[in-house]
């Protein structure tokens, strides 16, 4: 099997190309400038991952919504989960920048954290 | 009577570059006073929900408004009085040479504000339909992308349902994530130059992984609708002219444009200082200091950039160099003007002093993989360095160390373009 990507790691963009045999075997990158793009490839194609932010109303006096964001990649396929609860989820304040809203997110590891400190 | 306060430095704006040059004024024993006439610091940080900041200033990857609360958690640390939902009406420079503010702000009415040194920090606005002069009816649903992002993530409002986005630059790619993400169908993204202005992981994460079609050389040529927008029409460009016979039609409600910034320099215009047409901010010397002495400007509001990080090291720097000012260590102007040609759209800063440590930023007018930015001083080259990576949407920066600026006269910088594609 063969696929091109391109690694999102950092602002320059290599253009990569993966080659491997079956299940992922003897998985070959090339085009990489460095470590990271390896890297990326090989989560890519086994098991895409993104981090996710978006805003939940909360019921600040001084603003409708709160930006939140998980505090680690989320394999793809859970991210529309997620965001569908956030959208149905409403934030007491106060609540600090940092402090966890959702834990462990679908056993993803990735917790869903307050990106902004609202306390009234 | 007009209450009047005195503090050796004002900071105009309190987003990522007023905040960090703050910081560093008052942490340096000045008193400094930062204005903004929003109600809570940061700037246009708060509404970029999304992460991918402050890797190189605060060394982890941060969200805009994590990005915007430590930025003013380290202003107000080190000192710096924030006056929020404060307008500056009016600046003038005094006899005495001190600068004087005219603020307005719903707590203490009008007053003036009196400093030593003032920092321009004001940010850049977007470039809007009318920028543009796009053909077509005057419907609702023309939003600039920042419009747009402020609306869903600072208000929680859907600005529409079907969205197509003028212009690839990267607030409009991460606002094409963000409608997906919000569940907004975005049917295209149409730009004229045949590359994206974005960076390209952001074309990968915001377009790509939605399989939303990016449409090069192409240009809106009208827009449809009379009450709400109900679509548009697109056409290939052949030489940068419209081919109308191609054009075809995306049906939407919502149209966003993200086609560039313009720093905002009305206030410093007002003043007396002079702007330099290639970058819309004020002509500064390697001190960042204006043509008016004792004002000066670092940011958005001096040149448009691409990472904020980036805006807060210049902001920094721009606040020592104030703080040297202000203990007379310097003078204001410079011995030599700095100029670029060939590929080089601009430099910052334009005059700079032989002797002195110097950071130049520049923007490249051209796509290459293989090319070489060198500096000419009286008919020699006293620095160059090769760059295997240089793209229009990224900026380009280049520390001097004072023993590379020995001398005086004229500098030059020109990108010469090399054998690789």
């Amino acid at each position: 099997m063969k696929k091109e990507l391109i690694c999102i790691r950092c602002p320059i963009g290599c253009r990569l190309s993966a080659e491997w045999k079956g299940d992922f075997e003897e998985l070959n990158i090339s085009g990489n400038r460095c470590p990271r793009g390896a890297e990326y490839a090989k989560q890519e194609l086994r098991d895409p991952r993104r981090i996710v932010t978006a805003v939940v109303p909360c019921n600040s006096v001084l603003q409708p919504c709160i930006p939140v964001r998980t505090d680690r990649e989320l394999p793809k396929h859970l991210i529309d989960r997620l965001l569908n609860i956030l959208y149905r989820s409403r934030v007491e304040i106060p609540v600090r920048k940092g402090d966890i809203f959702i834990e462990n997110f679908e056993n993803s590891n990735a917790n869903v954290i307050f990106s902004s400190t609202i306390t009234r | 009577m007009i209450q009047e306060e005195t503090f050796d430095v004002t900071v105009i704006g309190a987003g990522a570059a007023g905040l960090a040059a703050a910081a560093v004024t008052a942490a340096a024993g000045k008193t400094t006073i930062v204005i903004d006439r929003e109600d809570r610091p940061g700037g246009i940080l708060r509404q970029c929900i999304h992460n991918g900041f402050g890797l190189r200033y605060f060394k982890e990857e941060l969200t805009g408004p994590e990005y915007a609360e430590q930025a003013a958690e380290k202003a107000e640390k080190a000192g710096a009085n924030l006056r929020l939902g404060a307008t500056v009406l009016d600046m003038k420079k005094e006899p005495d040479g001190t600068l004087l503010l005219l603020v307005l702000s719903p707590g203490d009415g009008v007053r003036k504000i009196r400093s030593l040194a003032v920092i321009l920090a004001m940010g850049c606005r977007e470039r809007n339909r009318g920028n543009l002069a796009i053909p077509g009816s005057r419907p609702a649903g023309v939003f600039t992308a920042g419009a747009a992002q402020k609306l869903l993530n600072m208000e929680g409002i859907l600005p529409g349902k079907k969205a197509v986005i003028v212009g690839s630059g990267d607030i409009g790619l991460i606002m094409a994530r963000r409608l997906r993400w919000s569940g907004i169908k975005v049917e295209a993204v149409v730009e004229i130059m045949p590359y994206p202005a974005g960076l390209t992981r952001n074309i990968v994460q915001c377009l790509n992984d939605f399989g939303i079609p990016l449409y090069l050389e192409h240009s809106v040529v009208n827009i449809l609708g009379r009450e709400r927008v109900e679509g548009v029409e697109v056409a290939p460009l052949k030489d940068g002219i419209p081919q109308t016979e191609r054009k075809f039609h995306i049906d939407c409600d919502t149209v966003l444009f993200s086609v560039g910034l313009i720093p905002e320099n009305e206030l410093s215009s007002s003043v007396g200082v002079a702007l330099n047409p290639s970058t819309g901010g004020p002509l500064v010397d390697s001190g960042y200091e204006t043509g008016v002495p004792g004002i000066f400007a670092a940011g958005n509001v001096l040149h448009v950039h691409d990472l904020v990080d980036f805006v807060s090291e210049e902001a920094e720097h721009a606040a020592q160099m104030v703080i040297r000012r202000l203990n007379g260590e310097t003078a204001p102007g410079g011995t030599f003007p700095v100029k670029v040609e060939s590929n080089l759209k601009y430099v910052v800063p334009n005059r700079c002093r032989n002797g002195q440590d110097t950071r130049f930023a520049f923007r490249s007018l051209i796509v290459t993989n293989d090319a070489e930015l060198e500096a000419e001083q009286n008919g020699k080259i006293i620095w160059k360095r090769h760059y295997n990576y240089i793209r229009p949407a990224e900026m380009i920066i280049v520390d001097l160390k004072a023993e590379q600026l020995k001398e005086e006269g004229e500098l030059t910088f020109r990108l010469k373009k090399g054998e690789k594609i």
